[in-house]
């Protein structure tokens, strides 16, 4: 395991920790801090604009590789990247799902022309993405998706027509990409297509879900005779699933360090709460901040894992923990910041309910737990593909 | 590599039966296999620096070969010899005590380290033995308890303090080998069998002034950087017991049937299996950064400083990752988990041995927490 990074790599980390000292003040100065976890439906034209301004940097599609448009950085770069960009207070990035989700996977998976098309717009912060994967009847069960894809050979194209639900910020997004059932007669993981549908048209509703915080970061997402072309069909007709999948391994990767570093932030202001209240001479509440702490050091170490084991991206055991690790211990935090604050973690910021930075992650690490798959269905992966236990019986 | 060679030669000195027969012994080990050790593999050897003729590798080598120790729960003085005994002097020892004692280590002799009393803490407080000046050298009067291989260990590093010092004041280190008049050793019949513990007192044990290992008096922060090493030790034999009580859990649950089914099938003992992964490959993580850490420590490197953070956090962890994974070995094997026949329950015992060895999780998070929150702790987390 390598404590440190080399030369190269932290000269990498002053060019970007000074553009961003430069660039993340005047008309940005207010991002800093916002727009993460619990705070997602934040400032959000404002975000939109910082992305674009980040690609004016060179900042955008870093790990992507140069000949698709990217900066082709190493691992080590992008997890430097990550840290330092959490470290200034960058904000919630609103093009993440574009640059670590859907540019990967037309990378792997996409055409020539899909890539031309879709690429650049990632890339420069214009347009932007959300994921409709579940459905009412389609959460850990995935596979068991309904919304229908037609295909009407006169067109060359297909009509989307069902229900996606918790989907974030869709009613920001110009595009989603959907699993669908290309297949009516196919059950399960057969017969299903990945589509890359503009959200900009009458087939498609959009509408905002109140979230447990009292605001709205996810969405019901209607699609009734939506219209998508067949050029924006990603891989074969009925294999969605190979795509879907494959872009769920690309969720992980350098990005965690970077979270590390939120979590750091979140448990100091903890920390700095505890000593300013006298929680900190509470002999319970000491040792759950330094059961915090602990975790904090056990990820970052589990992260030196990764980084030092292979390269390739192939999932090990450290990996694979990683999610049902850092949900339950983020969940964890939350009650513990509430605990440390006493009383005083009732009284909400602004009536009627403008909660503080703690409160808003004490409620939405609740969420942590579930989406990005539940702990229970990580816990079924870890038995079944690290500990070769019997699968589930399915009805 | 070094982690293959051990578990085949593990496997072979440290096989099931092999242990049952170390575990009823006097001396809790089996000498044939400590001499193959000495002669063969020469692991004894393994991080003492060329100069004082070891093999100069490091402390994440020492670390993969001591989870080894701990998966095949290996009887012998290997721990209190090399992460005790050598340790001691290699951090505290003058240049003379190491070349006189470090090659006789290399050449097999045993050793461990001595310095809680009666009060069975594991702090400065803990140390009780009394030390007063004698005719240019000390005498020692008093009682240390709870010393691993403490009465076969043939060289003896023990920690006394001034008459009326306290905490971290007043503490001193001395090496002394084990026919020392007015020592009386004797050993401490163990819950877990497969370690060794003694009681060591003190009768007037007169020690000239070359026994006096660094400044007397402030011998604290020394003796504490040998803790911290030997915690950051102990750590690797709870996750090689943490790993194999998984393994030996999952090969159980997937042969014994019930329902008409393995009881593997079923998502209750699925989910705990997953849990006991979770534990033991935290716990890996944790321990393999405080390895890295204590490499650079034993060398005064930089990174060296988070030494006492890095071996809490890994013990702390470790413990409970320990407990928990052979507590739950036992719970998924059910009846037979009960049974002395049954390794499971060797697991179980050596998990809370090493858990109390050297402080327990609270002791240790409650040491990260003085660091984190107490009177000089900066807002900073170190990280
Ligand atoms: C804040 C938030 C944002 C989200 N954003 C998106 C998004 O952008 N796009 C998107 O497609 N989805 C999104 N989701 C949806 C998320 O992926 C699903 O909520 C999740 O997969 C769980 O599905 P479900 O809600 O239908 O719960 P269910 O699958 O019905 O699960 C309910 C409970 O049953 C348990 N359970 C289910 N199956 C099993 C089993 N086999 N074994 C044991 N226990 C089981 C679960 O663990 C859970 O506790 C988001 C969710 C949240 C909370």
């Amino acid at each position: 395991m390598k404590l440190t990074f080399s030369d190269e790599a932290e000269a990498f980390r002053q060019k970007i920790a000074s553009w961003l000292a430069e660039n993340l003040g005047g008309e940005f100065a207010e991002l800093r801090g916002r727009g993460g976890p619990g705070d997602e439906h934040s400032l959000v034209s404002e975000r939109k604009a910082w992305e674009a301004r980040l690609h004016a940097g060179g900042w955008t599609g870093i790990g992507w590789p140069k000949n698709e448009g990217g900066q082709g950085a190493s691992l080590e770069q992008q997890v430097i990247f990550h840290e330092e960009y959490a470290r200034a207070g960058g904000p919630g990035r609103m093009g993440h799902i574009g640059e670590t989700l859907v540019g990967p996977t037309l990378i792997a998976f996409g055409s020539e022309a899909q890539k031309r098309r879709f690429l650049p717009g990632i890339l420069q912060g214009l347009v932007f993405w959300c994921q409709g994967y579940s459905e009412p009847n389609a959460g850990s069960d995935l596979a068991n998706v309904k919304t229908r894809a037609t295909f009407h050979a006169e067109r060359n194209e297909w009509t989307l027509s069902g229900q996606k639900v918790w989907t974030s910020l869709a009613h920001e997004s110009q595009y989603c990409f959907v699993l669908a059932r290309t297949d009516p007669t196919s059950v399960g993981h057969k017969g299903l297509g990945f589509f890359l549908v503009n959200l900009q048209q009458a087939g498609v509703v959009v509408r905002p879900i109140e979230q447990l915080t009292g605001t709205c970061e996810f969405n019901e997402v209607f699609f009734d005779e939506a219209v998508c072309a067949d050029a924006d069909r990603v891989g074969a007709v009925d294999g969605g699933w190979q795509v879907a999948m494959g872009l769920l391994g690309f969720e992980r990767g350098a990005s965690t360090l970077g979270q590390q570093m939120l979590f750091k932030n979140e448990l100091a202001d903890i920390i700095r709460h505890a000593k300013r209240n006298g929680a900190a001479r509470d002999p319970m509440l000491r040792q759950r901040i330094a059961d915090a702490e602990i975790g904090l050091r056990i990820m970052r170490a589990n992260s030196l894992r990764m980084l030092s084991g292979s390269s390739d991206g192939s999932l090990q055991k450290e990996a694979m923990i990683y999610k049902l690790y850092w949900a339950t211990w983020h969940r964890n935090l939350g009650k513990l910041a509430m605990d440390v604050l006493g009383a005083e973690s009732e009284i909400v910021e602004q009536a009627p309910y403008g909660l503080s930075r703690l409160q808003a992650m004490y409620l939405f690490s609740r969420a942590d737990t579930i989406y990005g798959g539940t702990n229970q269905i990580q816990r079924n992966i870890i038995a079944e593909r690290a500990l070769g236990m019997p699968r589930e019986p399915r009805g | 590599m070094i982690r293959d060679t051990a578990a085949s030669f593990l496997a072979e000195v440290s096989s099931p039966a092999a242990v049952r027969a170390a575990m009823v012994r006097a001396e809790g080990h089996d000498q044939q296999a400590w001499q193959r050790i000495c002669d063969e593999m020469v692991w004894q050897a393994l991080h003492i620096p060329e100069s004082y003729g070891g093999m100069g590798l490091g402390y994440v080598e020492l670390i993969a070969l001591l989870e080894q120790m701990g998966r095949f729960l290996f009887c012998s003085p290997f721990y209190a010899t090399v992460c005790l005994g050598a340790n001691a002097l290699l951090v505290a020892g003058t240049e003379s005590q190491k070349t006189t004692y470090l090659p006789k280590i290399v050449a097999g002799s045993t050793a461990t380290l001595a310095y809680t009393g009666s009060n069975g803490g594991w702090g400065a407080d803990s140390i009780e033995l009394i030390v007063a000046p004698h005719n240019g050298g000390v005498v020692l009067n008093g009682k240390c308890r709870y010393v691993p291989d403490g009465a076969s260990a043939e060289i003896l590093v023990v920690a006394a303090r001034s008459k009326g010092s306290h905490g971290m004041s007043g503490v001193s280190l001395f090496v002394l080998p084990q026919e020392t008049a007015g020592l009386t050793r004797s050993w401490l019949p163990t819950m877990d069998q497969t370690r060794r513990q003694a009681e060591l007192v003190f009768d007037n044990v007169q020690l000239d002034s070359d026994a006096i290992m660094c400044e007397p008096g402030a011998a604290w922060p020394l003796l504490e950087k040998i803790i911290d090493l030997a915690t950051v030790a102990i750590v690797a034999d709870q996750v090689g017991c943490a790993q194999q009580s998984l393994d030996m859990t999952v090969s159980y649950v997937l042969q014994r049937v019930q329902f008409g089914r393995v009881i593997g099938s079923y998502q209750a003992v699925k989910h705990k299996c997953a849990d006991m992964m979770v534990k033991a490959e935290s716990a890996r993580s944790a321990l393999y950064y405080a390895a890295c850490i204590a490499a650079e420590a034993l060398v005064d490197g930089e990174l060296g400083a988070d030494l006492a953070s890095a071996a809490s956090a890994a013990k702390a962890c470790g413990s409970d990752a320990c407990f928990f994974n052979t507590g739950t070995a036992i719970q998924l094997h059910g009846g037979v988990g009960f049974t002395a026949e049954y390794d499971v329950q060797l697991y179980f015992k050596r998990a809370k041995s090493s858990e109390t060895f050297l402080g327990d999780s609270a002791y240790h998070r409650e040491r990260l927490a003085q660091r984190l929150l107490d009177e000089g702790a900066g807002d900073e987390i170190n990280l």
